[in-house]
């Protein structure tokens, strides 16, 4: 607009007005949608709901042994075909997806709730409780992944509970270093102040005040920690230290697959698209969230 | 460093405890089946289980500071020696697995930050999704798939010392090295190409290019010195895992490595190797995480301004 006042006999006062100013109600731009996180979505919903029904869908028993060996995929019977010993290859995915879901959301759950506890402490009071918190972060951080959770497998023997405890314990230092760094930012913010002010205390302004905002980057970190713990439960069923058999698992399946890849590759090619599937459902999701976050919290 | 060695006390007290809180008695393992009670009492007299747990600890960790992690209970020999003996195997994997990543990474993250949404960066991060959705050990598996069973151009099994056909040795390295590599390959192409997008946004690539330098010295030397921090600080951290990261590839390939030891002394119920393994394996991730920390301020005078 100054252009126009210092200039007021040029050409230019007469060309259209600018860009920045001529409408006053920009048209906001519509969101893309994201079909690859809806499809995702709806994959892992798809996931769930078969882990949670699988009891009453009508499904062979996963452990069934029939006299159709390594059947390859097709329609009829056995719609995802049938491994080496006869059995059901679509139900013994469903129910190894109880164990890869159990895995995922209850292993995620208990690592959010230890995690972002130990970090909204660490990051509120700082001084020793931060020392001591961020000491056993760095712990667990020490050992390499899977040699951790190897060396939890050896100590505790297998099963569904141990597994999910041990992967829990994988996940804490992600939650715990979001949560802490998050608490840290938002601490000094006036809300805070305000409600020390009226004489709130550390647990009320932990619950009430702070944890609202330290979720929102904690729930995005959710579903790439579930891809992982996915994967994580895979690598030990595969090693063969996982669930013990003949509970089905995709990792072991996918184990046993290996055994026939030249004569029967559909034994590993199911397991392995169930992985995939999932682990970039929940990529995609991960990413959608993240995306999402770093929007609102821009605002 | 205080930290560091904190935090390798905690570490060799959680290893050593890992033994104790393994269930069923030690001595089951090392007297044969149907022993009697003197026998199994002359045994615990002999390894000093009936010592103070304290007291164990501290001939435990002496023994380990000397190079003695104690005997193997299936095969009676030191379990040191069997470590050197697979340790280099593991140590090549790790070692060429971080060579091919960042060969690959490296230019493709550069270029693909240089034009972005070009083609080669499109095709990235097209490829880096999809392997990001792969876990290991199906990738490993989908490569003997492809390029040993179909298309039998390369060896799936085995491993062959390099004394012995260094041909031979290298091709069946292929395959667990690209297995390795894929899934560090991601990590460093997204972490670099979002570096280098950041910088290529700063004046003094502008002031560069206005200068009339080449793209490639550019590009080289003055963006991707400045983005290579995060690759340095990661590269560290990565080294460390893939030494511990080994196991499945080393399960699908059958490669005499630690992983494979670990592996079957869990399924032996040999803890003292699984001990010793996960002891070692930590101990090396810790160092390369200091070693990081370290070498920070030999790459960035604005940190080692800050710290001096």
């Amino acid at each position: 607009m100054t252009d126009l006042i210092e200039r007021p006999d040029s050409d230019e006062a007469a060309a259209p007005p600018p860009e920045e100013t001529a409408p006053v109600f920009k048209p906001t731009r519509r969101r893309r949608r994201d079909y690859g996180a809806m499809l995702g979505a709806a994959w892992i919903g798809v996931v769930v709901i078969a882990a949670i029904t699988a009891n009453w869908l009508p499904l062979p028993d996963p452990n069934e042994v029939t006299d159709t060996f390594s059947k390859p995929p097709s329609w009829g019977s056995h719609l995802l075909g049938t491994d080496s010993l006869g059995r059901d290859t679509l139900s013994r995915c469903i129910f190894g997806a109880r164990v890869s879901m159990a895995v995922a959301i209850g292993g995620t759950a208990m690592s959010l709730v230890i995690g972002v506890a130990l970090g909204m402490i660490a990051g509120y009071f700082r001084g020793a409780k931060d020392g001591a918190i961020s000491l056993l972060i760095n712990f667990l951080l020490a050992f390499p992944p899977l040699i951790f959770l190897i060396a939890l497998v050896a100590a505790l023997r297998p099963n569904l509970s141990t597994l999910v405890f041990g992967l829990a314990l994988l996940g804490i230092p992600n939650f715990a270093r979001v949560a802490r760094a998050t608490t840290i930012a938002f601490a000094e913010r006036e809300f805070v102040t305000a409600a020390k002010a009226l004489g709130a205390r550390p647990v009320r302004i932990l619950t009430r005040e702070l944890l609202v905002n330290v979720m929102l980057p904690v729930m995005s970190l959710a579903l790439v920690v579930m891809a992982t713990l996915v994967v994580a439960e895979g690598s030990l069923s595969f090693l063969g230290l996982g669930v013990p058999p003949p509970t089905p698992s995709w990792g072991g399946m996918l184990a046993a697959g290996r055994e026939s890849l030249s004569e029967h590759p559909h034994l590993m090619f199911v397991p392995a698209l169930f992985f995939f599937l999932t682990v970039f459902s929940f990529n995609r999701l991960g990413d959608w969230a993240r995306g999402r976050v770093g929007r609102e919290s821009s605002l | 460093m205080a930290r560091f060695l904190l935090l390798l006390l905690l570490v060799s007290i959680a290893v050593f405890m890992l033994l104790e809180l393994i269930p069923g008695d030690p001595v089951d393992a090392l007297v044969p089946e149907g022993a009697t009670p003197e026998m199994r009492e002359q045994v615990r007299e002999l390894y000093g289980l009936n010592d103070p747990l304290l007291q164990r600890y501290a001939s435990w960790l002496g023994g380990v500071l000397q190079g003695d992690f104690g005997r193997s209970f299936q095969t009676r020999l030191p379990v040191a020696e069997a470590i050197a003996e697979r340790a280099p195997v593991s140590l090549e994997l790790a070692v060429l697995a971080m060579v091919v990543a960042l060969a690959i990474s490296v230019p493709v993250g550069v270029w693909s930050a240089y034009r972005p949404g070009g083609w080669v960066d499109r095709v990235a991060t097209l490829v880096t999704s999809a392997t990001l959705a792969t876990p290991s050990f199906v990738l490993g598996i989908l490569l003997v798939y492809v390029f040993g069973v179909q298309l039998k151009v390369l060896p799936i099994l085995g491993w062959v010392p390099f004394s012995q056909d260094p041909v031979q040795h290298f091709s069946h390295l292929v395959l667990p090295v690209l297995t390795l590599a894929a899934g560090e390959c991601v990590l460093f192409t997204r972490l670099l190409r979002g570096d280098m997008l950041a910088t290529l946004q700063q004046d003094h690539v502008l002031s560069a290019r206005a200068r009339g330098l080449p793209t490639w010295r550019i590009l080289a030397r003055h963006a991707l010195r400045q983005s290579s921090f995060s690759l340095v600080t990661v590269s560290g951290v990565v080294i460390g895992r893939l030494i511990g990261g080994t196991v499945i590839v080393e399960s699908i390939f059958s490669l005499p490595g630690m992983g494979s030891l670990v592996v079957n002394a869990i399924i032996s119920r040999d803890f003292i190797v699984v001990q010793s393994v996960v002891l070692l394996t930590a101990l090396i991730y810790l160092l390369m995480n200091t070693l990081v920390d370290l070498t920070y301020p030999l790459l960035d005078p604005r940190v080692r301004k800050a710290t001096s």
